[in-house]
């Protein structure tokens, strides 16, 4: 077709085609997705585009190669240490995701007893299930969600400093207090290029000088004090049950808060029927070291209420919502506002 | 709850500080009294400061009581023994926390223990008596002082390592109070001391 035209216009021809070429070549790059994962990148996002590529046809005989690490979550997420734009760690948003996947786990309070309530998660029917609720200390206790390992771990911890404390000063330690170094180890690991987050949530329980309190330890390093609070999945419909309730728990009596424990469990099973082999209660109180129930006496309990449903069952339900701490931490009017309007109905015991 | 100590620091068998305060408050709630080695003795108050300041950084309601003062200071004592490195002390700590009494001891070697009342050194023999004679569970507190400033008239006629020259401390829930040194009434116009030569043989 050159020998055709003149000598000028071959000049434009190939300059024309040129263009048409290396214009179509970089779309092909980027506009559309790649067909197979590289393996000479399989553990690590390669850097850039253009080493990609360049690998991508070198080694492996691709037409072209791309740097997937825009399509899966960000280019902020793969290290703790990296920010995002907006200030966001994503690593240990991540990891605050883990504890929302773990079974429930719910905790309130009194002025003079803390109960802990978390529900059994087993693998299968053949196993056993998984401890979630481990003793720190004789005044202290605490339920977890999330990675159980991480979490038998932090218990161990725990366990460490209030052995320590006991022995130095023959007195027990201060819960708020191991609230924050549990809390302080947690940073560590959200500022270390080799370490991660630890995937669990504690729901700490304890006693001292100055009176009953629930805590919960966040992945992220910050905690904060509750009258009551639930963590894990389906844990928002035990949230609501609380909400509709907290205001009564610093007087409730002992036996009280272990009722409203093992109903606000109730909540987060969702239709499933309650027994006390899926879920497990634990108590602190004045007087009272931490100790598990055992699981005849959480049956009698759930038995008395579940025969006092059926005599009542249209007010129980509406009855089960029990007020969170959460309320006054985030929109206290807004969750105020909505207690008071429950509170109004016909319901509480 | 009162406790007393004689102004002295001993140099060897010289009676050479006569103004050494050996009794000092520890936080908000106890006081440390202490006799023997007046250099370990400031180690210790270096110790206790530090333990002080880092339960008050703490800032929460929290706060360490005359019970784990005294525990901190047994491990203090015990550790340093079983390195054969011991803090030469015999120490008294006594504080009033939340209404509680607490009055406790710590030797050089870490023996510990708490009892209604407690001396260091010849206290031990000589006051320890006429205590266990005269405390009772409702002593008031100038009822107290007086029984302490027997004990320490007795020491101080019979220690030869005792100056005239004390100083009570006052311990309550609201606070401790070191007195100003003051002196007590001696008396020593005992017939047999006018003329102690009188009878004997070769005396000058």
């Amino acid at each position: 077709m050159a020998k055709l035209l003149g000598p000028l216009p071959n000049y434009t021809f190939l300059f024309l085609s040129f263009l048409l070429l290396v214009y179509s070549g970089t779309q092909m790059v980027e506009a559309q997705l790649c067909e197979r994962r590289s393996r000479a990148w399989a553990t690590n996002f390669c850097p850039g585009n253009l080493l990609c590529n360049r690998q991508c046809r070198n080694a492996e005989g691709a037409l072209s190669g791309a740097c997937l690490r825009e399509v899966l979550g960000n280019q902020y997420d793969t290290d703790v240490t990296t920010w995002s734009p907006a200030g966001r760690l994503f690593q240990v948003e991540y990891a605050m995701e883990a504890v929302k996947q773990g079974s429930a786990a719910i905790g309130l309070r009194s002025k003079t007893h803390v109960v802990l309530g978390c529900v059994n998660k087993a693998n299968s029917e053949l196993s056993s299930h998984q401890k979630k609720i481990f003793k720190v200390d004789d005044h202290i206790g605490v339920a977890i969600a999330g990675l159980t390992a991480d979490g038998r771990v932090l218990s161990r911890y725990m366990r460490n400093e209030c052995i320590n404390y006991s022995f130095t000063y023959e007195s027990p330690l201060p819960v708020g207090r191991l609230v924050v170094q549990l809390a302080d180890k947690a940073q560590v690991c959200t500022q270390r290029s080799w370490k991660r987050p630890y995937g669990v949530g504690l729901l700490v329980a304890g006693l001292d000088e100055s009176g009953a309190h629930l805590y919960y330890n966040c992945p992220s390093g910050n905690y904060f004090e509750y009258q009551a609070f639930a963590i894990g999945s389906r844990s928002q419909a035990a949230k609501t049950y609380l909400e509709r309730r907290f205001e009564n728990f610093t007087d409730s009596s002992r036996d009280d808060l272990v009722k409203d424990a093992i109903m606000a469990i109730r909540e987060t099973l969702q239709g499933e029927t309650l027994k006390s082999s899926i879920c497990t209660i634990a108590v602190v109180g004045a007087g009272e070291p931490f100790h598990v129930l055992d699981q005849g006496t959480v049956q009698q309990i759930i038995d008395t209420f579940e025969t006092a449903a059926e005599q009542e069952d249209p007010a129980t339900e509406p009855d089960a919502a029990t007020g969170q701490e959460a309320a006054a931490e985030q929109g206290t009017a807004a969750d105020h506002g909505g207690s008071t309007d429950e509170g109004a109905a016909p319901m509480d015991i | 709850m009162p406790a007393a100590c004689l102004l002295t620091g001993s140099y060897g068998s010289t009676l050479r500080y006569k103004s050494v305060e050996r009794m000092k408050p520890i936080g908000k709630h106890s006081l440390l009294g202490a006799s023997g080695e007046i250099s370990d003795f400031q180690e210790i108050l270096k110790y206790l400061d530090e333990l002080i300041l880092y339960d008050n950084m703490w800032d929460d309601g929290n706060s360490l009581g005359p019970k784990e003062v005294h525990n901190y200071l047994t491990r203090v004592m015990y550790n340093r023994r079983n390195k054969f490195n011991p803090l030469w002390n015999s120490l008294v700590l006594g504080g009033v926390k939340k209404g509680e009494k607490y009055l406790g001891t710590v030797s050089m070697i870490g023996v510990n223990f708490e009892d209604n009342h407690v001396a260091t050194g010849f206290g031990n023999h000589l006051a320890r008596p006429i205590l266990r004679q005269e405390w009772h569970e409702n002593l008031s507190f100038e009822d107290g002082v007086k029984i302490l400033e027997k004990c320490m008239r007795v020491l101080l006629y019979r220690d030869r390592s005792a100056v005239n020259k004390l100083q009570i401390a006052k311990i309550t829930e609201e606070g401790v109070t070191i007195s100003q040194p003051y002196s007590l009434k001696t008396y020593w116009e005992f017939s047999a001391f006018e003329n102690p030569t009188q009878g004997a043989v070769g005396s000058w």
